[in-house]
């Protein structure tokens, strides 16, 4: 159950947005759609929804085929990136949209409407149009009339990406409590992994129309199974010939057995990390190592640009081999 | 919208404010302005003695009656055509764009020739078979607004095809998600976002097919009290020294044109802030 895709594929052209993609979505969950601009991961979405036909493939709503349903009839919930508002209509009347449509009787729907309006907190705002909203708002509004027909799935095509970061913020952790109330199946896609991370029971990582895993937050973040994955969920430096986090390395100033031996050429510090760059001295690896330790900790150790230091994974980092 | 910036008036900006307001006065301004003049030469004698001219008041009729059928059908089929070339992607596209606007580079008589070949009753490809079925369309008024119709035809479209662009498509995507229909969408979403340039190219529409002679000259057979529209008959009394006829009849249709435009420059509400 929940939702079933199986070989889809889509091509714009000679561009091959999607390719023989299979993949199940299980009901209830927060699933996020996670990978590069570009990736196919928006293309994805819009298939489910019925707004982009794919090439071949089929997709299951919940046990129902909808692969030849047009959109208006497969009662999904849609939500996009730049709100979608309808102009000329008030809060009120966006939210009732889908349920005028339905020609559900005046007094249930103006009762679903202001129980939305309260769950998006917009009550004092529902006869503004939204021109008058800010933008964080107007996401809240899409949402609420997305949620007003009672979809099978709830889809969110980077919801928060025209927002401002405060803002982005908020609202996620608005979403994740919104979806602890609700449980409806949400999928949403992003590209920022932070969010992914923060906000999603379960990830699926596109690349380049193909999906490169799939898995809990936790899964992916200490089992990638790839290189790219590994890179995409976070910052990566080379150690030796592995790929670690820069926070998975273990800095001294004094000799310790190390994968590298170099000097801190390079200190930025951002708010409570440092941002250090070692140039190690073995020729076979020149490039720098990145390496991030908390302002504490470069106290407690002595460090200072210029220092020599000895380099190597903390315990129970994980590492993946490099090129 | 972005606020305005206002630089500081200097000695150009007055000499390009006169430039313009000259140039217009003297192309646009004076010229209608003795139409006017001549018209009320005499107080309202002119205007009542084409009032009281049957075929002044036939060609007029006429005239109205084939502008507000050109517009209809320009209104829908222009409504039709800009929602394909906005929406759909299909072999063709910008041939079929560039091809819209072909009624305003060709010139009208042209097009009335074109037509006349195709529907004319006795040699047209079309005529003779549609003449038989019982529909006259060359000489009669079915042909003249086939021609206006033509000549107006992307009016409309040129007014709704950028706002349709601009508007883009994910409020209707929106609404097909929440249940809408083709129909639904069209009437509760699109309509609304597109109203205002509808309105704009309708009366743009109007003003023109009022004015319409090439085309409708050749078309119509230019029939006194049967196929003349009142731009045909300013011609025809200007020619017979009927001067007074003509500034009237000519008056008038450059009324009902002024009043249009002056109505939608009214009604048009300021460009609303937009906020995205």
């Amino acid at each position: 159950m929940g939702i079933e895709i199986a070989g889809i594929t889509k091509k714009f052209g000679d561009f091959v947005a999607l390719e023989d993609i299979d993949l199940s979505i299980p009901s209830g969950q927060l699933t996020a759609l996670l990978g590069p601009s570009g990736g196919g991961k928006s293309t994805l979405l819009r298939i489910i929804a019925g707004l982009e036909s794919s090439d071949s493939g089929s997709v299951v709503i919940e046990g129902n085929d909808a692969t030849r349903l047009p959109a208006q009839k497969r009662n999904v919930g849609f939500v996009f990136q730049h709100y979608a508002a309808f102009k000329h209509l008030s809060v009120r009347r966006n939210i009732a949209f889908g349920l005028e449509i339905r020609k559900r009787p005046k007094n249930e729907i103006k009762a679903k409407v202001d129980e939305l309006l309260e769950l998006v907190h917009l009550t004092q705002w529902a006869d503004r149009l939204p021109s008058q909203l800010s933008g964080g708002q107007r996401q809240r509004m899409a949402l609420a009339r997305a949620l007003a027909i009672e979809p099978t799935v709830l889809l969110l095509d980077e919801p928060f990406g025209a927002l401002d970061a405060k803002v982005r913020k908020e609202l996620r952790d608005w979403l994740r409590r919104l979806h602890d109330e609700v449980h409806v199946t949400t999928v949403f896609v992003t590209h920022d992994q932070e969010e992914a991370l923060e906000v999603a029971d379960s990830l699926v990582v596109i690349n380049e129309g193909r999906i490169e895993q799939v898995g809990t937050p936790d899964d992916l973040y200490d089992k990638p199974a790839s290189d790219f994955v590994l890179s995409f969920l976070g910052p990566v430096t080379t150690l030796g010939d592995k790929l670690i986090r820069p926070h998975d390395i273990d800095i001294s100033r004094y000799e310790q057995a190390a994968t590298a031996v170099g000097t801190i050429t390079r200190w930025t510090r951002v708010g409570f990390e440092i941002r250090l760059e070692v140039t190690p001295e073995d020729v076979l690896h020149p490039e720098p190592v990145q390496v991030v330790v908390t302002r504490a900790e470069a106290t407690a150790l002595d460090l200072h640009e210029g220092d020599r230091v000895w380099l190597r994974p903390q315990v129970g980092a994980d590492q993946v081999a490099g090129h | 919208m972005a606020s305005h910036v206002t630089p500081p008036k200097t000695a150009g900006t007055y000499a390009r404010r006169g430039l313009v307001v000259v140039y217009l006065f003297l192309l646009v301004a004076w010229p209608v302005g003795l139409v006017v003049q001549k018209t009320f030469d005499g107080g309202l004698e002119n205007l009542q003695a084409a009032f009281s001219d049957p075929d002044v008041v036939f060609a007029l009729q006429l005239t109205v009656y084939v502008a507000v059928w050109a517009v209809v059908i320009n209104t829908v089929f222009g409504v039709g055509i800009s929602l394909l070339l906005v929406r759909q992607e299909f072999p063709g596209k910008n041939l079929l764009s560039a091809f819209i606007d072909l009624p305003l580079s060709v010139s009208p008589v042209v097009v009335g020739l074109a037509l006349l070949l195709a529907y004319g009753g006795s040699n047209g490809v079309f005529g003779p078979a549609l003449e038989d079925a019982g529909l006259q369309i060359a000489y009669a008024t079915p042909g003249i607004i086939l021609a206006t119709a033509f000549v107006s035809l992307p009016l409309v479209i040129r007014e709704i095809v950028p706002v349709l662009q601009e508007v883009g498509a994910e409020q209707e995507q929106a609404a097909r998600s929440l249940g809408a229909g083709s129909w639904q969408t069209f009437r509760r979403i699109t309509l609304p976002s597109i109203k205002w340039a509808l309105l704009y190219g309708v009366v743009l529409s109007l003003a023109r097919a009022l004015g319409e002679f090439g085309a409708v000259k050749i078309i119509s057979g230019n029939v006194v009290g049967q196929t003349q529209t009142a731009t045909l008959i300013v011609e025809q009394k200007y020619q017979d020294f009927e001067q007074g006829a003509a500034y009237a009849t000519s008056f008038l249709l450059a009324l009902i044109a002024v009043a249009a435009l002056v109505v939608v420059t009214f009604l048009r509400p300021e460009e609303s802030p937009d906020g995205d």
